[in-house]
């Protein structure tokens, strides 16, 4: 069957051991994590997972069964489909010589990213956006030799009102 | 009140009415065994913890109760994973309490230092380390609930040895309340109206009864239900004694080693109530081609269960107890006269399946295993408690023994865990001190745990081994016979133990019969022998389990006799 791509959000006990619990649920039952992220909420015996996963129908379904079925989770929202705000961050440590600093300068600005430490042969820049901007910003930066890449992966919340353009 | 840790532990199985702890002792636990002498449980000191573990499960499958386990860390924790595995697959309401090394220690490799807790997490419903005195009394209560409620299952406690010396107040915690757990045990009626508008439109329904129905004791529920709507009833492995072994509407089991009319009978069905079950493989064999003809309804306690293998048309999420005894009240609202007739067609064409194609097994000159099934069957009224060790000897004893409760049929499904059959015995006769208990056992599964034996003598526990002796790992063999031109790789024993001395240097009966002409008789005599009974049956060594649907077939392709 068709694969989809589906984000989660999963509140679950704030707690050792409860990450693992997730990726050996994942890694058990061979279900893919595309990204994931963790913090803790405005509760602080509450985390928030927001992982990006992908799977046919009925794996999906099994995805969220599963999860909920965690003792230590006490909440599963599958965000797609619905109203929500998504972002994620990229620091991205890329070449600078004398005659590219310029373009790459120009290209952080069109994005509305950061330059967030200076080198004499280096940029590190920052963006923020959808996982396609961050892609956008990796491919203009490309020809200028990128050294390294730390992603955050996907944050995500659902929006209070509903008169915002529905994500896919 | 203020306690050792040690001590609230042994407050809170007092207060969850444990009354036997199969266990094992060591250097982290020593305090918990100290506090243990001050206390009534009947502590069973098994010869490994694996055994501890299955004889656990034995227990609770005997009783309706949570059995318990205690060991030391490291060695002892590891020893268990087995038998929590199995517990796990089979959902088994067991609690098990590991030692562990002091909590300054923990990430150091200390001397007996295991992550039992990162180990067990993908084979326990859920698991503990308690990290400070003040929550373990929550944690003990937390865990037997866990253990019993919902999808029962096993729960492991890792308990480090400062934790068990230091002190706190003792109080008894209230009732458990979680935020993240609430099982569903009521369903939802609109869909069990469904079932019922369904089972009225039907011409040719049957029931799939499973692990489910015995954990939940809905046996009462189901055989109504079953009687009433005229409906043909099948069970897995786990389900056989769900649905009396005896009664004409009983189908037999069902899958890879089912009977001929079961299979059939779901190949045609055009309705297939699924209760309590999991469409494990062993049962669907090809999925595209299993129930082809049917609408699918599944009800079970577990939402993960349900649309897991096979697509469902009715899903219905509840305890299989309560949603049985609503379906049977709505099926007293609607007009089921004349239900005999309506079915008459569909109970004669299974009828008729199984005239032309009984389970059957040909007689000779060498003991057939199924012989001494059948005849311990006989000999037992069928009213004895059934462990298995796992094989041949398994599928023969599912086959040939006829079910009639829960708890009465002791064996590990999921997992096929050889060895697990003696250490179940003896969990179960602890739970039933006075019933005949019986493990039906493989010459080769018997050696796993064998040294249960001097468990069984050392409590006077008289447990009954009837080994099926056919000189190989037997089901291994007849794949091997079937799948491979025979070539029998590493499957024949070129040497066994005598059974009858070594069960004699235990200090328990030893007995044999090598005829036909003594299966009966040694039968009899191992049944009416007080206390443990070794009977070594020597089998027939090439006899095959049948009929057998070869793996990945559809579930009509059956291998007859
Ligand atoms: C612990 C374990 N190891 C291996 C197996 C694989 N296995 C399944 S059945 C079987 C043969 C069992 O032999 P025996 O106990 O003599 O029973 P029989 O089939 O001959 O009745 C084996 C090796 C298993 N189920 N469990
Ligand atoms: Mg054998």
């Amino acid at each position: 069957m068709e694969e989809q791509r589906h984000l989660l959000s999963i509140l679950v006990d704030n707690e050792p051991g409860v990450l693992s619990r997730i990726t050996g649920l994942f890694s058990g039952r061979g279900y893919n994590i595309d990204s994931l992220s963790v913090a803790e909420t405005v509760e602080p015996h509450v985390s928030r997972i927001t992982m990006v996963t992908h799977g046919s129908p009925g794996i999906l379904e099994q995805i969220n069964k599963q999860l909920n079925k965690l003792i230590n989770v006490i909440k599963v929202t599958d965000l797609t489909g619905t109203h929500y705000v998504l972002r994620e961050m990229a620091l991205i440590k890329v070449n600078a010589k004398t005659e590219h600093r310029a373009e790459i300068l120009r290209i952080t600005d069109i994005f509305r990213g950061q330059i967030v430490d200076v080198g004499t042969d280096h940029f590190t820049v920052k963006v923020t956006g959808d996982p396609e901007k961050i892609s956008a910003v990796l491919n203009l930066l490309k020809p200028m030799g990128i050294r390294e890449i730390a992603r955050t992966g996907c944050i995500a919340l659902p929006r209070e009102n509903g008169n915002s353009n529905k994500n896919a | 009140m203020k306690l050792k840790g040690a001590q609230i532990l042994m407050k809170m199985l007092q207060e969850e009415g444990v009354d036997a702890i199969f266990g094992y002792p060591g250097g982290a636990v020593l305090d918990i065994y100290d506090a243990l002498m001050d206390t009534d449980f009947k502590h069973i000191l098994v010869r490994h913890e694996q055994g501890a573990v299955h004889a656990a499960d034995g227990y609770a499958r005997a009783s309706g109760r949570v059995g318990v386990c205690l060991v030391t860390s490291g060695p002892g924790a590891t020893n268990t994973v087995t038998g929590i595995a199995s517990a796990y697959l089979d959902s088994i309401p067991i609690v098990i309490f590991t030692g562990q090394v002091p909590t300054h220690l923990i990430g150091n490799d200390a001397f007996q230092e295991v992550d039992i807790v990162g180990i067990t997490r993908p084979c326990t419903k859920h698991n503990y380390l308690v990290k400070d005195v003040k929550d373990l009394a929550r944690i003990v209560k937390e865990a037997f609930h866990l253990a019993r409620s919902g999808r029962p299952g096993p729960v492991l406690v890792d308990l480090p040895k400062d934790i068990i010396n230091a002190t706190t107040t003792f109080k008894v915690p209230g009732e458990v309340r979680m935020r993240t757990y609430n099982p569903t045990y009521k369903p939802n009626i609109r869909q069990l109206q469904k079932i019922i508008d369904l089972i009225a439109k039907a011409k040719k329904p049957v029931i799939f009864s499973g692990g489910g129905v015995n954990l939940s004791k809905a046996h009462e529920e189901l055989t109504k239900f079953a009687r009433n709507a005229q409906i043909p009833v099948t069970g897995s492995l786990m389900g056989l004694g769900g649905f009396p072994g005896t009664d004409n509407l009983w189908l037999g089991m069902l899958g890879m080693h089912g009977t001929f009319r079961a299979n059939m009978a779901i190949t045609e069905c055009d309705l297939l109530i699924g209760i309590g079950v999991r469409f494990d493989d062993r049962v669907t064999g090809k999925t595209d081609e299993f129930a082809p003809n049917a609408k699918i309804v599944q009800i079970d306690i577990d939402p993960t269960s349900i649309q897991k293998n096979v697509p469902v048309s009715v899903p219905v999420v509840g305890d299989c107890r309560i949603s049985l005894s609503m379906l049977n009240d709505l099926l007293e609202k609607i007009d089921l006269s004349g239900i005999e007739e309506k079915r008459k067609q569909w109970l004669d064409q299974i009828t008729e399946w199984k005239n032309t194609t009984p389970l059957a097994y040909k007689q000779g000159d060498t003991i057939k295993p199924q012989y001494v099934i059948e005849t311990l069957y006989e000999l037992t009224g069928g009213e004895a408690i059934i462990t298995t060790e796992v094989g041949q000897n398994q599928m023969w004893a599912a086959q040939y023994y006829h079910f009639t409760e829960p708890g009465h049929f002791i064996t590990s499904g999921g997992l096929g865990v050889m060895g697990f059959g003696l250490p179940a015995a003896i969990g179960a006769q602890v739970a039933a001190p006075g019933r005949t208990v019986v493990d039906i056992a493989g010459d080769g599964s018997i050696q796993m745990n064998i040294q249960e034996l001097a468990t069984a003598v050392q409590y006077g526990l008289p447990v009954k081994v009837a080994i099926l002796n056919n000189g190989f790992l037997g089901m291994v063999r007849q794949w091997q016979e079937l799948f491979y031109q025979r070539r029998y790789s590493s499957t024949k024993f070129e040497h066994t133990p005598d059974f009858v001395k070594l069960a004699e240097a235990y200090g328990a009966t030893g007995l044999r019969a090598t005829k036909p002409s003594e299966v009966k008789k040694v039968l009899k005599k191992g049944l009416e022998t007080k206390g443990p009974v070794i009977m070594d049956f020597v089998v027939e060594q090439e006899e095959s389990v049948y009929p057998m649907v070869p793996a990945g077939a559809p579930i009509k392709k059956m291998l007859l006799v």
